[in-house]
């Protein structure tokens, strides 16, 4: 093996420990997933721009920042690749949209800031849903993304594109953006660890808002730890995000001992029975298994508003999504239409028809239908109450378990095109992480098993702000699934 | 037909907070064209809000003042709509659960008093501003416009009265009252014609008691125009009525210049704003001891201090009324009135000459060169008779060209009225003695010798001399 593909399957935390320790530079590291990016991108399609110059550029400042103050952080030198919705200072964030094509915002997300103070370096920006629209990452107006296990089908999404970059070892970890399961459900289908924290652990500043209430940022890695660090990375109250939640962050990757004795582990009912498909379910099961016989107590729950929380997120999602789209008009920013036009509302509307792709067309319409004046109160009214008795079924369920499981998504990975055309089936991919979007938990998407040779997600969930206890369970199935090399052999070649 | 005039007023006011509502940028009026501004404000991908502190509490404090309930529980909506001075497409807005409601404020029309209902105030931000290049002069029919995002963002207070108003002119002196108790408060320089002062008008007219419709009127650029807009739309309203005809529900275009209101859109035609609670940010929850504390610092409100100033200093009415019209008036007034002369009297001389010129000037109190002391001095002088009343209001003119003190003027100039009996006395025996004939005259029964003679002590004295003491002492001279 050469030294790059040698390099490259490496984790984060090994890449941080040897380029601390001087057995690696951040340079050579930097070129070697580079590398390995410009190999696998014709395939794939993981990015939708790369930042070569920028990296190297950032390497070096790096490097003077830390000779110079004899500071040093733990992931310096670290690559990553965060999704094209999270606003990047003097670098194109596109939203995977038309409407954004050549847009350069003017700040950095919250994330981007934290990610960039502890010496991570950004490669590029990965390729997303159209607006975070969508569960495939077909909707992007650049095209969309492969998954690397089998490139005739999609990577999930909306954070298809950080997915699949992660699971081919284009980067070690990635950011993307979970709205109704945007994380995890690309995680489940790429066979990799995919997290959304507690709404408001994370700050939304510079994150393009698809669904406010919903939307939460989140780490993407090969290894529960990693995911935990690059969650210790980016996590804590930012006063710039006025939903964002003041609480001391935990070391969460140092303090993972994988002990699962005794924890009270429930299985929704609700989201593990015909719905899901055999292959998935039986894996789900025999994850089950090997949890009891890690030590846990696991036993069925029903939380019964769960079969309302699609309906209640398709309206609520969309009500929101609406509205923060609105601002994509062509008057201060962004694609404006070259069609002559009589007055600024036919700009308005020349400037959206072309410029928004068919799938966010789909959700504004749908959620300015249900804040309408006549049906404000039998949609978006009635899914806001039918929410709180989501978050009260789970509440309940607290008192009972200490964490509640489900398969990450009915299905593996399906087919390029396969559900483009029936917007609800693919609504559907998601039926089992959006509940806890709703009621803003933690949950992590952990890769359990193959089946007919795709990867299938477990997923935990946790209480709010329960985030230790989800990965320190997910860190001890992760080293009793033995699940990584599974991947390597895969996706690299040998 | 008998007719009742039915108004109720929306008022914005943009308040004089240091940035604005939702973001750090500095919230001063003017500037460069899209200098005060940031992601936020310009609606880019990602911006948050974070909601002002200073805002909400100059709101609570206009709220208290108005006599409203402050809710402590309140929240921000979204209203959505599409124009092309808002950045997001949306306004953040209070809707159904506002910072606070059910306030009072009563008004003084005179010879009755009016209590008009506060439906609401509630906190929202302000759009930018639109210019709008070509013939029309509106957004229909530009070559194009241009957006300067300046003001975007920029807290307002919106104050929401009861349909309470029964004239034109006590809706006039409503918003007057309004402005001036906002100045007392100093959270907005309440300015019309900057736009920190927007006012628009519900007006309807029941014919023969059978309820009227609602016509709104927008774009009253100050007082005058208010009252302007409101009696062209009751004429309106009152001859379709009398002509048989019914009213439309629409919405008004006031065109100061042309003195008309133009319809701009029918009920149908209204927005569908579309409101939902605005999920970027946490609902408004207020501790009640910071209510308590904003409460502690309102100070007194025009009504209580007119009532002081009558009692206090004894000011007539239309006198203290004035005074307390402004605030800037009113302490002025008070701390004048701390010297030795005579309240009434520097009441008086303030809403009289010191008005005359200011208002010649167009400049406020503050502005002016004379300070309270100075217009003490002034009437203190005046009633120690040491200058007539004529020389005071040359004096006062002086002052302002000079802004020198009243004393060191009259010094100066040499103004100061002789007083002195011994003086006069040696002055009247010059001009007794020069003119021997108009003594004579006197002497003899011709009264009208007298006023020649006291005109001549006079001319000699270059009109130092106190008029009626000259009088007295030529009168006691002759007839000894
Ligand atoms: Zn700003």
């Amino acid at each position: 093996m050469d030294f790059k593909n040698k390099l490259i399957r490496k984790s984060a935390l090994e890449l941080a420990k040897l380029i601390a320790t001087g057995e690696l530079s951040a340079e050579e590291v930097t070129s070697a997933f580079l590398e390995r990016i410009e190999e696998a991108e014709p395939r794939l399609h993981a990015f939708i721009n790369l930042f070569p110059d920028f990296a190297f550029e950032e390497v070096s400042r790096m490097e003077a920042r830390f000779q110079k103050d004899g500071e040093n952080t733990p992931f310096a030198g670290v690559p990553v690749a965060v999704k094209d919705d999270l606003s990047t200072k003097e670098l194109l964030t596109t939203c995977g949209s038309k409407m954004l094509e050549n847009f350069v915002p003017v700040y950095d997300a919250t994330v981007v800031k934290k990610v960039k103070d502890a010496g991570v370096v950004l490669l590029g920006k990965t390729n997303m849903d159209e607006f975070a629209a969508g569960s495939s990452t077909e909707t992007s107006y650049f095209g969309p993304t492969m998954n690397p296990w089998d490139t005739s089908r999609v990577p999930g999404g909306s954070s298809g594109g950080s997915a699949a970059a992660v699971a081919s070892y284009e980067v070690p970890w990635a950011i993307g953006s979970d709205t109704g399961g945007s994380i995890r459900q690309p995680a489940s289908f790429c066979g990799i660890v995919g997290m959304k924290p507690t709404y408001g652990l994370v700050s939304r500043y510079g994150l393009t808002a698809f669904a406010s209430s919903l939307d939460q940022v989140g780490p993407m890695a090969r290894n529960v730890k990693d995911c935990a660090a690059m969650l210790g990375v980016i996590a804590g109250h930012d006063s710039l995000d006025g939903t964002s939640i003041q609480v001391e962050i935990p070391g969460y990757s140092g303090m993972l001992g994988g002990n699962v004795k005794g924890v009270k582990v429930g299985v929704v009912k609700e989201l593990a029975g015909e719905s899901i498909e055999a292959g998935v379910l039986d894996l789900f099961n025999r994850s089950l298994d090997l949890l009891e016989g890690l030590g846990a107590c696991v036993e069925e729950v029903s939380l019964p508003s769960l079969k309302y929380a699609l309906s209640v997120y398709s309206i609520i999602a969309s009500a929101e999504a609406s509205s923060n789209l609105a601002r994509y008009d062509g008057v201060r920013y962004g694609f404006r239409t070259d069609e002559p036009v009589e007055d600024v509302w036919e700009m308005y509307a020349k400037t959206r028809a072309e410029g928004f792709g068919m799938e966010v067309k789909r959700r504004i319409m749908l959620g300015t239908y249900v804040l309408s004046a006549g049906h404000y109160d039998q949609y978006y009214s009635k899914a806001q109450m039918i929410r709180t008795l989501i978050a009260e079924d789970f509440s309940s369920a607290w008192e009972k378990c200490d964490l509640l499981v489900s398969p990450t998504s009915p299905t593996t990975a399906f087919q390029l095109g396969e559900k483009l055309v029936d917007p609800l089936k693919m609504y559907m991919a998601d039926m089992c992480t959006i509940p806890v979007n709703l009621a803003g938990i933690p949950a992590i998407s952990i890769p359990c098993g193959l089946s007919d040779g795709l990867p299938v997600g477990f997923q935990i969930m946790g209480p709010p702000l329960g985030e230790l206890k989800v990965l320190d369970v997910a860190y001890a199935m992760e080293g009793a699934i033995g699940f990584e090399e599974k991947t390597a052999e895969k996706v690299l070649p040998s | 037909m008998r007719f009742e005039t039915t108004i109720g007023l929306e008022i914005h006011v943009e308040l004089s907070t240091a940035s604005k509502m939702f973001c750090g940028c500095s919230a001063l009026f003017g500037g460069e064209p899209n200098t005060h501004t940031c992601p936020g404000c310009l609606g880019h991908p990602g911006s948050l809000p974070v909601t002002n502190r200073q805002a909400v509490a100059y709101g609570i404090m206009l709220a208290l003042a108005l006599n409203c309930e402050i809710a402590p529980r309140s929240i921000f909506h979204r209203k959505n709509y599409f124009y092309p001075d808002m950045p997001k497409n949306y306004q953040i807005s209070q809707y159904d659960v506002p910072l606070s409601s059910g306030g009072s404020l009563e008004i003084d029309m005179g010879d009755y008093i009016r209590r008009v209902g506060i439906t609401r105030v509630h906190l929202e931000e302000d759009t930018g501003k639109s210019i709008h290049v070509g013939e029309s002069g509106r957004i229909h029919g530009a070559d194009f416009s241009l957006e300067d995002f300046n003001r975007a963002g920029i807290p307002l207070a919106e104050i929401v009265t009861e349909p309470h108003l029964k004239s034109p002119e006590e809706a006039r002196v409503f918003l007057q009252s309004l402005r001036s108790i906002i100045i007392y408060l100093g959270i907005s320089d309440c300015k019309m014609e900057e736009g920190s002062l927007r006012c628009d008008a519900n007006i309807s007219i029941s014919a023969d008691e059978r309820i009227g419709t609602k016509v709104e009127v927008k774009n009253m650029n100050s007082f005058k125009s208010l009252y302007r807009a409101l009696v062209f739309e009751e004429e309106r309203q009152r001859s379709l009525l009398q002509e048989g005809k019914t009213i439309v529900q629409e919405t008004r275009h006031w065109d100061e210049s042309n003195g008309v209101a133009i319809p701009m859109r029918t009920k149908e035609e209204a927005f569908d704003y579309r409101y939902f609670p605005e999920p970027d940010l946490v609902p408004l929850e207020l501790d009640p001891t910071w209510v308590e504390e904003i409460r502690k610092k309102i100070p007194e409100l025009p009504a209580a201090k007119l009532e002081r100033f009558q009692s206090q200093y004894s000011l007539p009415q239309d006198v203290a009324m004035v005074l307390v019209g402004e605030e800037e008036m009113a302490d002025f007034f008070e701390r004048s009135a701390d010297s030795k002369a005579s309240p009434v009297e520097i009441g008086k001389w303030m809403v009289g000459d010191i008005s005359a010129i200011l208002n010649e000037k167009g400049i406020s109190i503050k502005e002016a060169p004379i300070s309270p002391q100075m217009l003490g001095e002034l009437v203190l002088l005046l009633e120690e008779r040491t200058i007539s009343s004529k020389m005071a209001k040359e004096v006062l003119l002086e002052v302002f060209e000079t802004g020198k003190s009243p004393r060191s003027i009259v010094e100066e100039k040499n103004l100061l009225q002789i007083t002195d009996e011994k003086e006069l006395e040696k002055i009247i025996d010059e001009v007794m003695a020069e003119n021997s004939k108009a003594v004579d005259d006197f002497r003899s029964g011709k009264e009208q010798a007298l006023k020649f003679l006291i005109g001549n002590v006079m001319k000699k004295t270059r009109g130092k001399a106190n008029p009626s003491l000259v009088s007295d002492m030529v009168r006691r001279k002759l007839s000894s």
